[in-house]
């Protein structure tokens, strides 16, 4: 492999790595202040119970989604830095804007909460989390804005071979990031509520104590799972009609459309091979028109086939890579404009099918725990653990679908912006040595194997020991009020 | 506005490596200081509030650097990869190892994460400064500002005695931090150790600037580097009277001479070529367009006070030292039960 093919698993491990962390601290925080709000409004000892039950597992994840997050950080100046060279004027920006405006919140804040239980006031205490909890939102925008401006570059001009920033607010306000952001927080919101749903009616199942908290638990994880869904499909479709505007190469990769179609049929599920740009020997289970509707609004719009875009991609970004020795085996053949098609195929659909998966098991656990009740067969424990899983895969499809579906481009062109703003993946790559990028795969690949291991283990260890593994039984002095001598909650 | 946002980004190196400098000197100390169970979770406990918060300092840096100067940023962190991968790696270590150590009640499962600590933060200290002295000393680069040559080439004696200097620093850094924030039997033994040390361990930080001033130095980062000097005999002194506050502050005033006269002595360069002159990536070279630089002006001149606001309230809130006799059973959750 060379440093193209390394560099691109490496940011992609990466990446879904760190992409498992974030979704459920951006949802679990934001519902572990709604739990301490509660509890401080209705001094329920319910709610403080489930604050701090599932505040600790928010904190164990927290932590791992803080230290992967800094390798991104790194990374693309380590193994991108042609990339980083090429888009620093605008990329740069929102990224120190994150570190500068919401990461700083982020990590004060969560360390006042974490220690500051019984020292600071109640309600000082409670405005913590809240800004911890916004804070991760405010990460989530700057990051999605930065990725955003490369699936469609605004705000910009180009002088000297490379875009320069002509406004900020065009960057903070593309209409890709306005649809990428509300569909990315759903998205944390479905983890997070399906994540609640399995926890809780796990316990349920188990007999657990404190029944009420895994009750109210089921019905709370519930409901944000289903607003998070209807929130994504809504947010989904904006997204489509402007992948159709912005992307159509990564529009019909996403369907496998090989020959344009109008109307365009949108298809289900394909048997056979989807990876030939002919759509040879493929079946395709199809809805009539429903393409056509997705990317416009209609059920007659044309929407283009691969067949047709790759001459238009050619003719407009060039048939072939420039000779450049630092393209290596690249250097002067023909760009392939074709995505790699079973991955955004299935990915598409993946990401739609796990999402739909868990939305229906937590509406199912809801209504099979109606009005008291429990299952009592194995078959309920494997649903509730099982469904867990189901919205962190839908993510992780959705994002490698992206991702993969704007290939070869690294910065994708804007069919209605500068003209010369766009990238190639393979001109991005930094000039490391294969070496050097082997060494990093393998060692960040390993580390976060293991450290994976680990969380799993604690949030098992700690889902399992319930609420008395978090607060201990009230003691009769527990009322007295703080001493004098307390100086932070003992956390560490 | 180029060589302003060179000063910010001068700014951001030092409380980085003010902030977080005692925290990795906590956690090089770990096994020396903490003698006990208890004791450890003392001193693990002085920087549990605010050691993620210290660590965003890095993360600002080393944005800010990308945003203010691309060239700057790819040429470094491109070039110092295998030291960088290795930092990375020790502060997720380390990272993980703070939040996860507490969290299972065995003491073999505490050695461990008590082993990742100390390594991590006897790593990440050395990096930042191998990383540091490499952007002072340069690089080999060529036109492009690609490194030329082995993986190996940011690894030289100099930029060794900056790796040295920095970890030299934070382990006294970190010493006399304990010693102001804990009480009892910890807090003697910390400022023993940091008055035990220091000589020798602040020692390749000064040796390092007395080198740059030599080969790069200017009349005022002579001055400040005599500051640094002054700035760590104050220290050592008002640690001998016991004064740990005054004598913490002075540990701030070496870290900030230092850092002006390190970044003083590079400017106008901000990593040069060995190479060829002409190659050097500068200040006006590396930077980006007026427009963006204008914007993060704007943003920073909103945020940075807000962060050293309630920074500066956190570490209000959690002023008072700590002692065995404040540290708590553990609870958290028995083995396995089904």
């Amino acid at each position: 492999m060379d440093v193209l093919d390394l560099a691109r698993w490496q940011f992609g491990i990466t990446t879904v790595y760190h992409f498992l962390m974030v979704p459920l601290t951006i949802g679990l925080s934001l519902l572990v202040a709604g739990m301490q709000t509660a509890w401080v409004r209705t001094g329920d000892r319910k709610y403080l119970a489930m604050t701090k039950f599932w505040g600790k597992l928010l904190l164990i994840n927290f932590a791992m989604g803080v230290v992967t997050g800094i390798v991104q950080e790194f990374q693309f100046g380590m193994t991108w830095s042609a990339y980083s060279r090429f888009v620093g004027d605008v990329f740069g920006a929102p990224l120190a804007m994150e570190g500068l405006v919401a990461f700083f919140v982020e990590s004060t804040f969560l360390g006042l909460w974490i220690f500051g239980w019984d020292r600071l006031p109640k309600k000082v205490h409670l405005a913590c989390v809240w800004a911890f909890s916004l804070a991760t939102i405010a990460s989530a925008y700057f990051i999605l804005a930065a990725n955003s401006w490369m699936q469609h570059p605004v705000g910009v001009e180009l002088v000297d071979g490379r875009p320069r920033l002509t406004s900020i607010w065009a960057v903070l306000g593309n209409n890709t990031t306005l649809a990428a952001f509300p569909h990315t927080i759903f998205g944390a919101f479905a983890v997070a509520g399906t994540f609640l749903v399995g926890v809780a009616a796990w316990h349920l199942w188990r007999r657990s104590d404190d029944g009420p908290v895994w009750r109210a638990s089921v019905k709370f994880g519930t409901w944000v799972g289903v607003a998070a869904f209807t929130g994504l499909a809504i947010t989904g479709d904006m997204q489509g009609k402007l992948m159709f505007e912005q992307q159509p190469m990564k529009m019909a990769a996403a369907e496998a459309l090989c020959h344009t179609e109008s109307p365009a049929a949108f298809s289900v599920f394909a048997l056979g091979d989807v990876s030939r740009p002919d759509c040879e020997n493929v079946k395709s289970i199809t809805v009539p028109a429903l393409l056509s509707f997705l990317a416009h609004n209609d059920f007659t719009t044309e929407v283009k086939g691969i067949e047709d875009l790759v001459p238009m991609y050619q003719e407009k970004y060039g048939a072939n890579y420039p000779v450049d020795p630092k393209l290596g085996e690249l250097s002067g053949k023909p760009i392939d404009y074709v995505p790699n098609l079973p991955v955004t195929y299935w990915g598409f659909r993946l990401m739609i099918g796990f999402g739909g998966i868990a939305v229906g098991a937590g509406l199912l656990i809801l209504w099979l725990t109606r009005g008291g009740r429990t299952p009592r067969g194995r078959w309920f424990k494997w649903l509730a653990l099982g469904s867990i899983a189901t919205p962190f895969l839908a993510n992780s499809f959705g994002w490698i679908f992206t991702e993969m579906g704007r290939q070869p481009f690294v910065v994708v062109p804007n069919p209605s912006g500068v003209d010369g703003v766009w990238m190639f993946t393979a001109r991005a790559v930094s000039s490391s040595t294969p070496g050097e990028v082997l060494t990093s795969l393998v060692a960040l690949t390993l580390v976060y194997g293991v450290l994976a291991g680990v969380e799993v283990f604690l949030i098992r260890r700690y889902v399992r020991a319930g609420i008395a593994g978090v607060l201990p039984a009230r003691k009769p002095d527990d009322d007295a009020g703080s001493r004098d001598d307390d100086v932070l909650t003992f956390a560490y | 506005m180029e060589t302003f946002w060179f000063c910010v980004i001068a700014l951001l190196w030092l409380g980085y490596l003010f902030l977080e400098g005692f925290d990795f000197g906590v956690g090089m100390l770990l096994p020396v200081l903490g003698r006990s169970e208890r004791e450890r979770r003392v001193l693990i406990n002085t920087i549990g509030p605010v050691w993620d918060g210290n660590e965003v300092w890095l993360l600002v840096a080393v944005g800010a650097t990308f945003a203010a100067f691309p060239a700057w940023y790819a040429a470094l962190l491109s070039s110092v990869y295998l030291p960088l991968v290795l930092f990375l790696l020790a502060l997720i270590g380390r990272g993980v190892a703070f939040e996860y150590r507490g969290k299972v009640d065995s003491a073999r499962w505490r050695r461990v994460w008590d082993a990742v600590i100390v390594t991590g933060s006897w790593t990440a200290a050395l990096a930042v400064g191998l990383l540091l002295s490499t952007t002072v000393f340069g690089m080999p680069l060529d036109a492009a500002g690609d490194r030329v040559g082995s993986p190996f080439a940011s690894i030289r004696w100099e930029t060794l005695l900056g790796a040295v200097a920095v970890a030299g620093y934070a382990l006294v850094h970190g010493a006399v931090f304990l010693s102001l924030k804990t009480e009892g039997d910890v807090r003697e033994r910390a400022r023993a150790l940091a008055l035990r040390v220091a000589p020798v361990a602040l020692l390749p930080l000064l040796v390092l600037l007395l080198i740059v001033q030599l080969r790069f130095g200017s009349v005022w980062t002579w001055g400040a580097s005599i500051v640094v000097a002054l700035a760590a005999l104050g220290a050592y002194g008002r640690l001998v009277l016991r004064r740990e506050g005054q004598a913490f502050a002075l540990m701030g005033v070496v870290v900030a001479a230092a850092v002006a006269a390190l970044f003083g002595a590079l400017h106008p360069n901000v990593l040069p070529s060995t190479l060829d002159p002409a190659w050097s990536l500068t200040v006006a070279g590396a930077a980006s367009s007026p427009y963006t630089l204008t914007v993060m002006t704007w943003v920073a001149a909103f945020g940075t006070p807000a962060v050293l606001v309630y920074q500066g309230w956190t570490y209000w809130v959690f002023r008072k030292r700590i002692g065995t006799r404040h540290i708590p059973e553990a609870h958290v959750p028995a083995g396995t039960t089904r």
